[in-house]
């Protein structure tokens, strides 16, 4: 039996008296595309950003590739991880943002360097080929000068995969990447995804994108009011849906 | 009715015709006013008791050199020590800790609260409060030595300086979106690290233009150290009339030496602010 990359037990989180995540327990396999779905409020953003810590859980845990985030047992009690070492975690997966969140001081190629070169103190000339490399696998290495208001959203949200994917993580973590764009734009972006899905990586997507969660997702999960209502294949989730609440989220947004 | 994508005639086609320009008669009306008042100002001055051969001799003399020199020096030096203050303090502001936002507020409170005159006179005067100063067994010494008019002006400036740069340095740091903090945390990015090379070069953008315009006003208010004899250009032109009597004279001096500096740090703004547009769009 293979470790997950991600195992989710018991994870609640509230915000205020709001309770954004009650209790998810989930496991994302190596190499698993799984897609999140769900109204906006159902706690899938919130699952997603509480693996890279942008928020901490208030009861339950996280393992990233076995490791235990952002707590450490010791002692028979829990302790908080520090700054740095929640850094190194986080540093091992990628996010990409609804709104692209492109450093927009620095060009494409400035956004796709500056993790390995300022985080991991990677090598200048290797980074500098790898984040190229990387830049030409997303469409844009001619885009390398410009800076990101000088891009389409579609070209910023490919440099803002190719910046998480310079981190070499093992995880990519997606949060609604096509919300943002106008419909022309949706499929460069797409078409990226669905090229990383090929190349092996686990992939997280919260997406309102079913025809890609059809397409591309091995595992699709439904979640409502801060739980997972359904899990399966696309086929099975999207097709034929076990839930009423599954089927009437369906029935609005198809 | 027309057709699909037709147009219904009867508008005369405009393409040849040229645009006439209208006379900007308010224009010519509005220089000629200017043009007239300024020339009675100048007959004025002319005509008016300065004895102009004055201003070109002393415009040059060493003491207002070095006068002008020293508020420069000055201006430079408190605005360097008032910005750092004003990063420490605005990130002691925005820190989760209370004990630093506390002295953060009262730090603000007290300077911006007590005028700058006050807090000038009070730095050179300390040696009536403390006759030594110094840290406890390591090093100690007469106040009267350590606060020079160099020391108390550049303390007195720099720390009042700092009370208002951080609430600049805070405005600017707060209008960089959330989402670039999200962005920096997720590549791994420490909160020094983040700050340092994703947030502040965007605040900069914020900060600048009324940074600038606060270094502007502290090459002026540098003249206020004159109270504590500070050798700085009005107190230069201060100590040559005391003694010639030629007091309008010296003051167009240190007017012009006022103006012609803060003339020269316009441009030098321009660019620095151009540098930190970066990337913004709008870096005209």
């Amino acid at each position: 039996m293979n470790t997950p990359m991600v195992a989710f037990r018991g994870v609640h989180k509230s915000f205020g008296s709001f309770e954004a995540l009650r209790g998810v327990s989930l496991d994302v396999m190596p190499g698993e595309v799984m897609c999140l779905i769900g109204a906006s409020g159902s706690g899938k953003t919130t699952l997603l950003r509480s693996v890279n810590q942008l928020h901490p859980i208030d009861a339950g845990g996280i393992w990233l590739d076995g490791e235990l985030l952002g707590l450490r047992e010791e002692g028979g009690r829990l302790h908080r991880l520090s700054e740095a070492e929640i850094a190194r975690q986080r540093s091992g997966t990628g996010m990409v943002f609804q709104r692209f969140n492109l450093f927009p001081h620095m060009t494409a190629l400035g956004n796709v360097v500056e993790g390995p070169l300022r985080v991991q103190r990677r090598p200048k000339a290797e980074v500098r080929d790898e984040a190229m490399a990387l830049l030409e696998r997303v469409g844009l290495g001619d885009k390398a000068g410009s800076y990101p208001v000088a891009l389409s959203g579609g070209q910023q949200q490919r440099v803002a995969i190719a910046r998480a994917l310079a981190m070499r993580p093992k995880l990519m973590l997606f949060d609604e990447p096509t919300s943002a764009l106008d419909p022309e734009l949706v499929g460069e972006v797409l078409a990226v995804m669905r090229e990383l899905a090929a190349s092996g990586m686990t992939m997280m997507v919260v997406t309102h994108e079913l025809g890609f969660a059809r397409e591309v997702a091995d595992r699709v999960i439904y979640m409502d009011r801060g739980a997972i209502v359904e899990a399966g294949t696309p086929a099975e989730v999207l097709g034929t849906p076990q839930e009423e609440r599954t089927r009437a989220f369906l029935s609005k947004v198809l | 009715m027309t057709a699909r994508g037709g147009v219904t005639p009867g508008f005369p086609d405009l393409g040849g015709l040229a645009v006439a320009r209208r006379p900007f008669w308010g224009r010519w009306i509005a220089a000629a006013a200017v043009l007239t008042a300024l020339g009675l100002i100048l007959k004025a001055f002319a005509e008016g008791q300065i004895e102009w051969s004055y201003v070109a001799r002393f415009l040059t003399a060493p003491t207002i050199l070095s006068g002008i020199v020293n508020t420069v020096v000055m201006a430079v030096l408190a605005m360097a020590l008032g910005t750092v203050l004003g990063i420490v303090v605005a990130l002691m502001r925005l820190s989760q800790n209370p004990v630093l936002v506390a002295c953060a507020a009262g730090y603000t409170w007290l300077f911006r609260g007590t005028p700058l005159i006050l807090q000038l006179l009070l730095w050179f005067n300390i040696a009536l409060i403390f006759p030594t100063i110094g840290l406890p067994g390591i090093w100690s010494a007469p106040a009267v030595e350590v606060m020079t008019p160099f020391v108390s002006a550049l303390l007195g400036l720099g720390l009042n300086q700092g009370a208002y740069t951080s609430e600049v340095i805070r405005a600017g740091i707060i209008s960089v979106d959330e989402g670039q903090h999200d962005a920096a945390r997720a590549i791994g990015m420490g909160r020094l690290t983040a700050l340092r090379r994703v947030v502040l070069p965007q605040a900069m953008k914020v900060v600048l233009p009324p940074l600038g315009n606060e270094f502007i006003s502290m090459i002026k208010t540098t003249s206020l150290a004159s109270v504590i004899q500070f050798p700085e250009v009005l107190h230069s032109a201060q100590n040559i009339y005391y003694a010639n009597s030629r007091v309008i004279e010296l003051l167009i001096v240190a007017g012009f030496w006022y103006l012609a500096v803060v003339s020269v740090l316009t441009p030098v703004q321009m660019l620095l602010e151009r540098h930190f547009s970066r990337g913004s769009g709008r870096t005209r």
